[in-house]
């Protein structure tokens, strides 16, 4: 036994040197793997595709980092600014990716890309965020929207319709005003994390302006002062002065609020499509709402805005890779992102963005609901905190929270972002 | 060339003075050698570092790349007209005041009573009191964040709920104008006991029988303790003074995880807390260096001065 297993090896080493090809392909490597997915079953699925890759490909050892998201970003940058990127590891595209990537961080796969790979992404606006240039540093795995979560079960109580969800920003504030009245929370929000509350304002922005405000803004033929962000502040303020948020809503983490949402303390939750798995995670039984009482519905209207009401709110997570990666890390991440393996991801709440892979989520109409509003949207506006440089994403987050918070008013918090923007971006 | 090599011989005074340059020599190797590994941790973590952050300060650096982009003072004019630094001094100020008259007077009392007084199963509240400083910073944090929850079913919310009719909810870290005095109460809570430990030491070398000796001569307990235990406790005093103002400056972790990032909107921002959150997380490393250095400017100059002005006395007794 021990024998055959050294002849084999032996072969192995000289059958490539024999034939005259580097042996590259049994070089022992190892890929570090950075990825967020704190969540339990998610994690699990990471560790179950790393296993299996491994199965198949002995030489290769995967060693995984899970880190939490806001961890995650605090202890990327100070290692990205000593040049030691890992391997493989989360990103959300955007301006800070083609950060790293000009400062010679990242790897280029715009070759390995190309083709086969390259055309199964059905989200090919999401793809686009990982490149620049004709260069892709990575590929996203999951793309969606931010739309309104909502308990059916106290929209009913309130005498409100379950399945009339509102549709514009008046029936929002009327149906928040019907949930008041009848004792109910009606909208949690983890505002201590900042980002949570920073949905509400660019969704009002994006409906009042559209993508053209938000691009001009960007660069330069406008400005965070004009008069979109300054409207979406005093729509903002309308909702706020009816006092509709958890109380201590100032103080609450994103855990927090999925747990009151999970728990069925509040109607109503404006997040991402990984609020369904996170509510379950951290309401008090693990379970979440019951089957059936969730519901989904997209940003209502804004009258007279000049967006279409179409237009999403989003973003992906996405995987890139590091200037120093082996070449094993780009056949990895491609095992990753198969239809198979997406289509298990669909089954934890992850929304696949690779074609054939519709019988995904076909039990779940939320996830269903959100796909079709991510790929039917016009425009889709990737989150401000990602696509801006961090200083400016930070000055969005900090200026909206003095919003909620009373302290300033739509048109200093307009101005704030606009002082900290025309500083950072040229 | 002759063959012969002459060699002067030294005189026997020459000799002496030799061997006292030997030793001296000597003496001046060993004080090198000594001071070298401690001199060389200096140099390498605070000197180079200090040097480095006064240099990377007058640039605008996100990190990535050598420094290209100079800004002369341009960071410290920014930041000396940020209202949210302004604010962050000033919370750094309140939260050093109220350490001087709130934390270090009760550790006081506390070290008299567990450590004086005639209190039964004193060395059991000794041990109790001294727990929270032995909890790591982020622990303390967290452990409060349950306890301090800002909704009505937060750990003191209910309790305080279960004995008042009619309370209602307080949003201990959520309420911008009374976060600072909860997190106030946390660093008071996880540090008084360090406190009172010094003084512990301190009223051991306080002696008994002079004490006594007022006693004797008719003094009052209040006034045996102004007069005679709090002046023997002066240097120890003088001591938990400096470290209180200094850690109050330095406050980083604590902070920074108990209020979620010095929130809401920046209300409970603290220096250390600023300098992180504006200098590190936003890619502005020119700037936060300039707030390293203001921040390192204060810590000195109160250092240099209160040890040159207040704790010269204390150096004066020790070296005798």
């Amino acid at each position: 036994m021990q024998k055959g297993y050294r002849l084999a090896m032996l072969l192995v080493a000289i059958l490539p040197l024999a034939l005259g090809v580097p042996s590259l392909a049994q070089d022992e490597v190892t890929i570090n793997w950075w990825h967020i997915q704190t969540e339990t079953s998610q994690a699990a699925y990471w560790q179950s595709l790393a296993d299996a890759y491994m199965a198949e490909n002995p030489n290769v050892t995967i060693e995984i980092t899970i880190l939490e998201n806001n961890a995650f970003k605090e202890r990327l940058a100070p290692i990205m600014q000593a040049g030691d990127p890992p391997d493989l590891f989360q990103s959300w595209g955007g301006a800070v990716l083609w950060k790293f990537a000009d400062n010679g961080l990242m790897r280029n796969i715009a070759p390995e890309l190309e083709g086969e790979w390259k055309d199964s992404f059905a989200a090919q606006a999401a793809l686009e965020l990982f490149g620049q240039n004709g260069e892709y540093y990575g590929v996203p795995w999951d793309w969606g929207a931010v739309g309104m979560f909502y308990n059916k079960a106290l929209f009913e109580e309130a005498g409100l319709d379950p399945e009339k969800p509102p549709q514009t920003w008046t029936e929002l504030l009327d149906a928040v005003q019907t949930l008041k009245d009848a004792g109910i929370t009606p909208i949690t929000l983890g505002e201590g994390e900042k980002w949570p509350g920073h949905f509400w304002w660019v969704y009002l922005a994006l409906r009042l302006g559209g993508g053209e405000a938000f691009l001009a803004a960007y660069d330069r033929s406008g400005s965070f002062a004009d008069a979109p962000f300054v409207q979406a502040g005093e729509y903002l303020k309308q909702l706020i002065d009816l006092d509709p948020f958890d109380d201590g809503f100032l103080g609450l983490t994103w855990p927090d609020s999925a747990g009151v949402f999970g728990n069925g303390e509040a109607a109503m939750l404006l997040m991402g499509q990984w609020a369904p798995g996170a509510q379950a995670q951290y309401s008090e039984s693990g379970e979440g709402l019951a089957e059936g009482v969730m519901g989904w519905f997209p940003f209502p209207a804004v009258e007279g805005g000049a967006g279409n009401p179409g237009d999403a709110l989003g973003g992906g997570n996405g995987f890139v890779i590091g200037a120093n990666a082996p070449d094993e890390t780009i056949d990895f991440l491609k095992y990753i992102t198969t239809a198979e393996a997406q289509l298990a991801g669909s089954e934890i709440w992850l929304l696949p963005v690779v074609k054939g892979v519709d019988e995904a989520f076909e039990d779940d109409p939320i996830m269903q609901a959100i796909v079709e509003a991510r790929d039917a949207a016009p425009y889709s506006q990737l989150y401000y905190d990602q696509f801006l440089p961090p200083a400016v994403g930070e000055a969005v987050n900090d200026a909206v929270e003095t919003i909620f918070a009373g302290m300033a008013t739509p048109e200093e918090a307009a101005q704030a972002i606009e002082d900290i923007a025309s500083f950072e971006l040229q | 060339m002759s063959g012969y090599r002459f060699r002067i011989l030294p005189t026997p005074y020459e000799q002496a003075a030799r061997a006292k340059q030997r030793s001296q020599l000597s003496k001046a190797l060993t004080v090198t050698l000594f001071a070298l590994p401690g001199m060389m941790v200096f140099t390498l973590f605070l000197l180079i570092p200090i040097i480095q952050s006064s240099y990377i300060s007058l640039y605008r650096w996100d990190g990535f790349g050598p420094l290209t982009e100079f800004v002369g003072l341009g960071n410290y004019d920014r930041l000396l007209n940020h209202s949210v630094f302004q604010a962050s001094v000033s919370h750094s100020f309140l939260i050093m005041l109220l350490s001087l008259a709130v934390q270090l007077p009760m550790a006081l009392g506390l070290a008299l009573l567990v450590g004086r007084g005639n209190l039964r199963g004193k060395g059991l509240f000794r041990t109790v009191l001294f727990v929270p400083y032995v909890f790591s910073e982020v622990i303390t944090a967290l452990i409060w964040r349950y306890v301090l929850y800002p909704q009505s079913d937060g750990m003191v919310n209910t309790v305080l709920g279960t004995f008042i009719p009619g309370f209602e909810a307080i949003e201990w870290l959520a309420d911008r104008n009374l976060v600072l005095y909860s997190l106030f109460a946390v660093l008071t809570w996880k540090y008084f006991g360090f406190y009172m430990i010094l003084y512990m030491a301190g009223l051991q070398n306080v002696p008994k029988d002079l004490e006594d000796a007022a006693r004797v001569d008719g003094a009052t307990e209040p006034q045996v303790l102004r007069q005679i235990t709090l002046p023997l406790l002066g240097s120890t005093i003088r001591l938990t003074v400096f470290l209180s103002v200094l850690g109050s400056f330095q406050q980083f972790v604590l902070a920074w995880v108990l209020t979620n990032e010095g929130g809401p909107a920046n209300a409970s921002q603290l220096i250390a807390t600023y300098l992180y959150k504006f200098g590190i997380q936003q890619w502005w490393l020119g700037y936060g260096s300039a707030v390293a250095v203001v921040l390192f400017g204060i810590t000195l100059l109160f250092s240099l001065g209160y040890q040159r002005i207040i704790m010269r006395q204390d150096y004066a007794i020790s070296r005798d």
